[in-house]
Order: C-alpha cells, then sequence, then structure tokens
C-alpha cells in the first residue's frame, strides 16, 4: 500500500467521471456463467487478494484443486453447502471507462422469479448458452424473461467454443436462432459473442482463436453499450415522496415536494396536474440536491415547487397536463408470481405502484404462461411461485399507472400480503410483449395474449 | 450482428448522469422512501466514513428543512477520541437528536462479559437491539455495502429483522424495480441500507466531490501502533499491547473505523483525500480483508453475526 503512486493514476482516480451500467447474467453453472462471471471479474482485476486467497482456502477445503470462481458469487451458507445458487447476488466492478453493478442470477426453472428480480433493475441482459447445446429452453426462457421485463439491451453469450473446433458456422446458427426468436418477442437489440470463458476468449481480451469474429469482446461491448437513452422521448413523471415543510424561521412558507423523476424531463414554467387529484400548477422551482437547476430529467431525485398551494401529498403523481394518463381502478397486467403462497382469484391485496400503496382485489387469472414456448395456459385457478400470467385487478382507489412498456418506472408494481407484509407478486401493467408480432402458433383463447 | 457497432460517447449526452450521481440519487430516494413509510426511523451513525456519508446524504434529501430523525450510536468504549469528538460536532452543527447504545455500562452491569480477546465488536448485538426496542424504532439505517462482504451481497436495500433482531435469509423479500416493501408488524423492525450500491472507491469519489470532513485518522499520521495477527492495531486502555507485543511509530492511516480492539491500521502515506483515493484504486486487498480482525473468524463470520441481529 505504500508503493509510490504515479501521477497519473492520481489524476485519473480522483477525477474519473464514469457512467453506471446495471446489468444482469441469466444462465446455469452448465453454461458456465459461474465461470464466466468469475473471470469478468478476475480479468478486470476486480478480485483482490484477499477474495482469491479466500476462495483458494475453501476449494482445498473441498478438495478442489483449484480455485473455484463460482465460490466468489456463491456467498450463503446454505449455498455454498449445497453447491447452487439460490438467490440474486449482487457483484460490483469497474474499469476506467464505466461502474458495473451485475445481478447475478440462477437460471433454473425454479428461480424464474430471481431472474426477473435481477432483470427488473438492468438495462442488459447476459445470457448463456452452451455452443454445443444452442438454443435450448432454458435459453429461450431467458430470452423471455429479458423482453417481457423490457430490459432494453440484450447479448448473447455463446460460450464453450473450444469445444465445437472455435467454428464460425456454429455460432452463426446459434445467433441466427437466437436473434430471431428475440426479436419476435420485442427485444430491441441483441449482441451475440462467441466466447470461451473457460479459455478468456472474447471475454476481457480479444480471442486469437476467432479472427473471422470482429465484434468487441464482452467486457468492451459493456464498457460502450449506450445506456442513456434520450429522456425527452418520455413523458414525465413525477411520483411525491415526501413532503418538505420546514417550518422554520428562515424557510417560514417553504413547500417542496421531493420526489425522484420516474420518466421523462420536467422544466421550470411547466404546466403540471397532479393525479389522482386532477388540480394544476406551474413548477416555479426545481433543486437539484442542493442546486437550483432549470430542468431536471430521469432518474434524477430533485425537489419541485409550484406556483399555488395545493393538497399534495406522498402518492401523487404530477404529470404534464397534456398528457393522457387517466387514473383507473382496473388494472390488467402480466406478473411474475413471487411467494410460497399462490395467487388466487378474489385474493384481497395491497398493491404498490411508485409511491403508492393501495387496497386491491385479485378478480381474476385468465391465463398462465409457459415461458419456455409462449404456450398459454386459460383460466389456470392460481398462480404458483416462479408462474407468469396475466392478472386482472380491481383497485380501491384510481391509480395513474402507465404502461410497463411504456414505463418500467410507473407500470411496475408489487402485490403485498395486507396480513403480514409479504412480497408475493410483481406486476407490469399493460400487454406482455406489446410490440412484437405474434411468434410462434399457440392455441390463443379469446382472453389471450395481444403479442 | 458480428461488426462492431460506433457508440457515441456516453459523456456527449446531456442527460448522461456520472456513476456518482446515480448513486447519489438512489441513496436519496431511500431517505425519502423511509421518510414517507416509516414512524420512528435513526441513522447508525459510529463515525465511520459510510456513517458520515448517510448523515450527509440525509441532510442533502431534507433540506431545507432538517433530518426528520436521529442518531443511534453503538457505543463500544473502545472509540477512537478523534471520531467521538467527529460525532459531537456533527450533531451539535446539524441540530440532530443523538441516542447512545453504551457497551461500557451493560460490562459494569454484569449484563455482557468481557471476552478474552478483548474485543468488543461482537458485543454491540445486544445494546443495539434493546436500544432499537427501546427507542420503538422501526427503520434503522446502516452503512452497510454490499460490496464489503459475500454474506452482504444478497443483503436486500430493506431487510427486515424479527422481533428479536435476528435475519433470515430465506425470509428475505424479493426487491424488484426501485420498490422497496417496508412493512412489517409491530415489533420487527426494517435494516435499511442506502449505500448498498456503492463500492469502497465511490465512498471515496464522493467525499472527495461533497468535500466532506472526515476524522483525521482516514488519513496518513504517525501512531504508535503495535502488529496483532498482521494488523498495526492501536495501543489503548481497551488492553493491547500484550507481553511480547512491541509497539513501534509508523505513519498510518485507517481505511475502515470500528472498535479500536479490532480495527487495524495500514501503512500509508496518503493524508489527502486525493492521494487516499488512487490508493484505494491501486489497492490489492479489500478494507475488511486489510483491516477487520472480526471478519477472519471464519469463512461464515458475518452471515453468523448478521443472524444474530448484528449491522
Amino acid at each position: 500500500m505504500t508503493g509510490t503512486l504515479d501521477s497519473e493514476a492520481l489524476g485519473t482516480a480522483a477525477t474519473a467521471t464514469t457512467s453506471l451500467l446495471r446489468f444482469a447474467t441469466a444462465g446455469s453453472v452448465d453454461d458456465g456463467k459461474s465461470t464466466l462471471v468469475g473471470r469478468l471479474l478476475h480479468d478486470s482485476k476486480s478480485v483482490l487478494t484477499d477474495q482469491l486467497e479466500a476462495v483458494s482456502r475453501a476449494s482445498r477445503e473441498r478438495g478442489q484443486e483449484a480455485p473455484d470462481l463460482a465460490l466468489l458469487t456463491d456467498g450463503l451458507r446454505a449455498e455454498r453447502e449445497q453447491g447452487i445458487t439460490i438467490d440474486v447476488a449482487y457483484r460490483y466492478f469497474a474499469t476506467p471507462k464505466r461502474r458495473f453493478i451485475l445481478a447475478d442470477t440462477p437460471g433454473h426453472v425454479q428461480y424464474t422469479r430471481n431472474m426477473v428480480t435481477g432483470a427488473s433493475t438492468a438495462e442488459l441482459a447476459v445470457v448463456l448458452v452452451d455452443a454445443r447445446n444452442g438454443v435450448v429452453e432454458q435459453t429461450r426462457r431467458h430470452a423471455a424473461v429479458a423482453a417481457l421485463l423490457r430490459v432494453p439491451h440484450v447479448v448473447l453469450a455463446v460460450n464453450k467454443m473450444d469445444l465445437v473446433d472455435y467454428q464460425e458456422s456454429v455460432f452463426a446458427a446459434i445467433a441466427d436462432a437466437f436473434s430471431a426468436y428475440a426479436t419476435s418477442l420485442g427485444v430491441p437489440e441483441v449482441t451475440a459473442i462467441p466466447i470461451s470463458a473457460l479459455e478468456g476468449d472474447n471475454v476481457v481480451d480479444a480471442s486469437a482463436h476467432m479472427d473471422w469474429y470482429s465484434g468487441p469482446t464482452v467486457l468492451e461491448h459493456l464498457e460502450t453499450v449506450q445506456v442513456t437513452h434520450d429522456p425527452t422521448d418520455d413523458a414525465a413523471r413525477f411520483p411525491v415522496q415526501y413532503v418538505i415543510r420546514p417550518q422554520t424561521a428562515e424557510h417560514p412558507d417553504y413547500r417542496g415536494y421531493a420526489g425522484q423523476i420516474a420518466s421523462g424531463v420536467l422544466r421550470v414554467g411547466d404546466r403540471v396536474t397532479v393525479h389522482p387529484s386532477g388540480q394544476t400548477s406551474t413548477i416555479t422551482a426545481i433543486d437539484n440536491l442542493g442546486q437550483a437547476v432549470a430542468t431536471a430529467w430521469a432518474p434524477q431525485s430533485v425537489t419541485l415547487r409550484l406556483a399555488d398551494d395545493l393538497d399534495i401529498s406522498r402518492g401523487d403523481v404530477l404529470a404534464p397536463s397534456e398528457a393522457d394518463l387517466v387514473p383507473s381502478q382496473d388494472v390488467t397486467a402480466t406478473v411474475c408470481h413471487l411467494h410460497d403462497t399462490p395467487l388466487v382469484p378474489g385474493a384481497r391485496v395491497l398493491l404498490k405502484v411508485a409511491t403508492r400503496t393501495v387496497k386491491a382485489r385479485v378478480e381474476d387469472i385468465p391465463s398462465r404462461l409457459t415461458l419456455a414456448d409462449l404456450s398459454q395456459h386459460p383460466a389456470p385457478g392460481q398462480l404458483v411461485a416462479n408462474d407468469i400470467g396475466r392478472v386482472v385487478l380491481r383497485t380501491a382507489e384510481p391509480l395513474p399507472l402507465d404502461p410497463y412498456a411504456r414505463s418500467r418506472r410507473t407500470g411496475s408494481f408489487l402485490l403485498v400480503d395486507p396480513s403480514d407484509g409479504s412480497t408475493l407478486t410483481a406486476g407490469m401493467a399493460g400487454d406482455a410483449f406489446a410490440d412484437a408480432d405474434s411468434p410462434v402458433a399457440t392455441a390463443a383463447d379469446d382472453e389471450g395474449w395481444d403479442f | 450482428m458480428t461488426t462492431a457497432v460506433t457508440v457515441p460517447e456516453e459523456t456527449d449526452n446531456p442527460f448522461a448522469l456520472s456513476h456518482l450521481d446515480a448513486l447519489e440519487s438512489e441513496a436519496v430516494h431511500i431517505f425519502r422512501e423511509v421518510a414517507g413509510e416509516f414512524e420512528r426511523p435513526v441513522i447508525l451513525f459510529s463515525g465511520g466514513k459510510d456513517s458520515i456519508l448517510m448523515l450527509h446524504l440525509a441532510l442533502k434529501a431534507f433540506a431545507p428543512a432538517p433530518v426528520p430523525f436521529g442518531l443511534l450510536h453503538v457505543d463500544t468504549g473502545h472509540n477512537f477520541p478523534e471520531v467521538l469528538e467527529y460525532r459531537d460536532r456533527a450533531v451539535a452543527s446539524n441540530g440532530l437528536r443523538l441516542h447512545v447504545a453504551s457497551v461500557q455500562e451493560y460490562i459494569d452491569a454484569g449484563t455482557l462479559r468481557e471476552r478474552p480477546d478483548g474485543t468488543r465488536n461482537p458485543l454491540q448485538t445486544v445494546p443495539l437491539l434493546e436500544a432499537i426496542s427501546a427507542g420503538r424504532f422501526d427503520a434503522v439505517f446502516g452503512g452497510g455495502r454490499r460490496d464489503e462482504e459475500k454474506a452482504r451481497a444478497k443483503e436486500r436495500v430493506f431487510s427486515l429483522r424479527d422481533e428479536f433482531g435476528g435475519w433470515d435469509p430465506r425470509r428475505q423479500r424479493p426487491e424488484l424495480w426501485q420498490l422497496y416493501n417496508g412493512r412489517h408488524a409491530p415489533g420487527e423492525h426494517v435494516r435499511v441500507f442506502p449505500l448498498s450500491n456503492w463500492t469502497e472507491l465511490d465512498v471515496w469519489q464522493y467525499i472527495a466531490r461533497e468535500k466532506i470532513e472526515l476524522p483525521a485518522i482516514y488519513y496518513a499520521h504517525e501512531r504508535e501502533v503495535f502488529s496483532r495477527s498482521g494488523m498495526w492495531l492501536a495501543p489503548g486502555e481497551w488492553g493491547g499491547p500484550k507481553d511480547g507485543e512491541r509497539v513501534e511509530r509508523r505513519q498510518v492511516r485507517y481505511r475502515t473505523v470500528g472498535d479500536m480492539s479490532c480495527t487495524g491500521a495500514v501503512d500509508s502515506d496518503a493524508d489527502t483525500v486525493e492521494k487516499v483515493i488512487a490508493e484505494i484504486a491501486v489497492s490489492r486487498l479489500t478494507e475488511r480483508g486489510a483491516t477487520r480482525a472480526d471478519d477472519k473468524l471464519s469463512e461464515a463470520a458475518m452471515e453468523d453475526r448478521k443472524r444474530e441481529g448484528y449491522f
């Protein structure tokens, strides 16, 4: 630690401004996911000496000769004992270009809820396939989760290329099949990369074995993929979190509405409507954590002040007055059930969307979806943990809910058990794969999916 | 598909947020969620850099109003004087309410017994839980970060604790999007970790950007230390050094600040925040690995302590 520091390191480390990418990986140990994650952490020099020593020590105690990089990511005792991953683990690493938050999720079908959790905040998803097996049922499930959660960027990592002699034709066939499938689900962008996580080909450094491939390595792609989309494309939404009223001698009349801008851009002078009350006013000031600004955008946390003294409280949503936002008590949504207690029609629940929590009732569960082939099962009667399905809800109060397809932030909600507070279900308002053409022939019933 | 696409630099986008802006906005969002949904939150405040950062973010989140909750310090009695002084100054200058749970009082009363190794870190759990219960705190902010330790990598931002303060990894609620579920039964409480997604480097970069003052022991200084278990410990009333442990003067700084008996200093000449950042950027050890004896107890040391209600 006492080594001399060159001035370049000093300068860049202290002043570097980098962006943040949240991404998720889906795949099983068999696909080499842990090896890929371990290699990304290791080769980007994010695994520190004491962590590596701990892994080596644990590996030796279990009789393994080489350090098992999967132990870097399997944290809980139960997981180590059973050699499985049961939960979403968050990993942090950085390169000079970018900071990364990796949601590392298990791939098996009984862990769909973990994959959904990891994908919910991801801007990019890495789907792994084994080059020897190509696109299999699990791959289609992972693609469907990424599409359902509207992860903007999907990377297909075709792993174990060393075991198929680094053949371009093998890669191209898998990449084509996957891209066609993902595109049909409405995934806006697929990048396919041939890799060998074990050998290190195209993970951090370019492969010496695949000169037919001229694209980026996995890390290069993670470092350069564009993560900021233009917020001016989105309608502005401001869920009020908290009303700031100092009532001090210095600020006797200050009344600020604190919140994180969920989507779009807000400007001083904008005419806004308060939902669900329908009152209107004009933004007179925006405080960006101590700095007065004229413009603010998602996902900044700000405090707004308005021209009029209105009755606004936590849970209200401010939106531009010209927005087509119509609060409704009837919600149709695609959900992933998370809890071990099944969700049934008639269930009384709490629905939490943005900063608002209201009572709701499950009116109907019209269908359940099999992710692997997108086949539907009408009237399933219930949804059990890891099921994806369609639900119809009635809420006690009108909610200013956006279609999830338009806003991941104000179109997403949780169902909560009012008796013990458990999180039951994750919901996405509106249609599941709204942009896609019908990808597969299914025996759709009348209340089927709008592909 | 196999051709590289030219992507414009992220910084060309006028709406791009730096990673520090993104982390700051997320943490402020978490503070405001808690203020909106809980009755009696409290910030665990040790005077260490992570708790100082939490206080800074809370001040920003509610300005120009004061922070709508107080601080809780679990005082092991083995404090660095510089840190206590910092704590008292922060409380006074921001008009905050400070609650103190004293490990020493428990030892004096005979409810807790001093350990043979003299470390008091594991003794903090009971005073912490009783202070939470006595103060009827329903949300307790902690400075824990997921990058610190494996058992923390799966920790939620809102972490539910039962009426005994226990943490059951299997009872933790899935956390999706930015929707935090803080519902709890009477007697239960929720630990809230607004710095979950920060790394040690982020913390220091943000401290530099915001010009946040820290206790001086975070920067290189000359100090009398002795070596134990590969760490430099400071002599003090807590019981070091023992026979055979030789005290020497070295240029050191602290990467973490906890109980004096188990928080080690590292050799360092980083006497400014910029030098500290550069030092961390090239360091090959995690901060806990370098400086915490308590985490070396076993592979699952942190997991076990968390289950019992530790921070």
